[in-house]
């Protein structure tokens, strides 16, 4: 099964890319955008059918590699 | 005195700092990242470099690397332990020292000499140097110090901040912060002051054909002070 997960920055740790593209967004016209913070978006195609089970292990891979909890959050979007 | 460091694929300073730790009179050993034991050290450094080319985040994936856990539990029983740059990254991966690296605040790659203040001389690293300002090199992207308000508070009640960014006379201000750092911090130690965690190069600066011999300094009080 495939489970989906993103990655983003906590709400306090600066985000000098996200700066960068609200910057470039608003030279391009999109003058609307309060602010664009940049993440990360993970696909794990897992041997597990179960999807509670599935979901804990990729819970505890996030915690163990995909994220770093001082400075990010990890959500799983999607497990199908 | 032995000292072993540990070649990443991508690690491009392990070269640098063999030749320093050999013009200072280490033993050194050159040790695979894909090793499970340590050889017997009396310091083990993480070098620079780009290890597993920055994938995820940078020093991620070597912190999970076979030797790591080797590297961890002779830090944890004491042994001293010393990541310069991309080894910084590293170290915080495996949380051996507190806090993270993050972009540099400008979004550049900086490569250039600065100066740091040696903020805690009581530890093994810096005990004895006589300078309290030292000349040394940075070459980074992400070397931007950060971490939260609660580890921040218990760094400085510790006194675990071993240096910091300054101008040439020590002052540490803002304009001499080069990438961000919280309070310009550049190098930091775990509680117990055996593991070092450092941006600056300072196996960068051991020659009169170099940009400055700062890093001399730095490695002859080490051998000295590891007894």
């Amino acid at each position: 099964m495939k489970i989906s997960v993103i990655i983003t920055l906590k709400k306090d740790v600066l985000d000098p890319q996200g700066k960068v593209i609200h910057q470039a967004l608003d030279g391009m016209g999109f003058n609307d955008v309060n602010e664009v913070r940049q993440g990360k978006y993970f696909e794990i195609d897992t041997k597990e059918t179960d999807p509670q089970k599935a979901k804990n292990k990729v819970e505890e891979m996030c915690k163990k590699l995909l994220a770093n909890l001082v400075i990010e959050n990890y959500k799983i979007i999607d497990a199908q | 005195m032995k000292s072993a460091v540990i070649t990443f694929p991508g690690s491009n300073c392990d070269r640098d700092m063999d030749v320093a730790l050999k013009k200072f009179g280490f033993k050194n050993k050159m040790v695979w990242h894909q090793d499970v034991e340590l050889p017997k050290s009396d310091l083990v450094v993480l070098p620079g470099g780009f290890s597993y080319g920055d994938y995820l985040r940078c020093g991620s994936m070597a912190s999970k690397s076979k030797i790591m856990q080797s590297v961890i539990n002779f830090a944890n029983s004491g042994g001293m332990v010393m990541g310069i740059c991309n080894g910084f990254q590293i170290l915080v991966e495996t949380g051996l020292v507190p806090g993270v690296l993050l972009r540099n605040k400008y979004l550049e790659f900086i490569c250039k000499n600065v100066f740091v203040k040696i903020s805690a001389k009581d530890s093994a690293y810096f005990k004895n140097i006589k300078n309290d300002v030292l000349e040394l090199h940075i070459a980074h992207n992400e070397g931007n110090y950060f971490c939260t308000n609660d580890q921040l508070k218990e760094i400085e009640d510790n006194a675990q901040v071993a240096i910091n960014y300054c101008n040439n006379e020590g002052k540490i201000e803002k304009s001499f912060n080069p990438n961000g750092s919280i309070k310009n911090i550049a190098g930091i130690f775990n509680k117990e002051k055996n593991v070092l965690g450092m941006m600056p190069h300072p196996e960068r600066m051991i020659d009169s054909s170099l940009s400055g011999e700062d890093g001399s300094l730095f490695f002859k009080n080490l051998i000295n002070n590891i007894k």
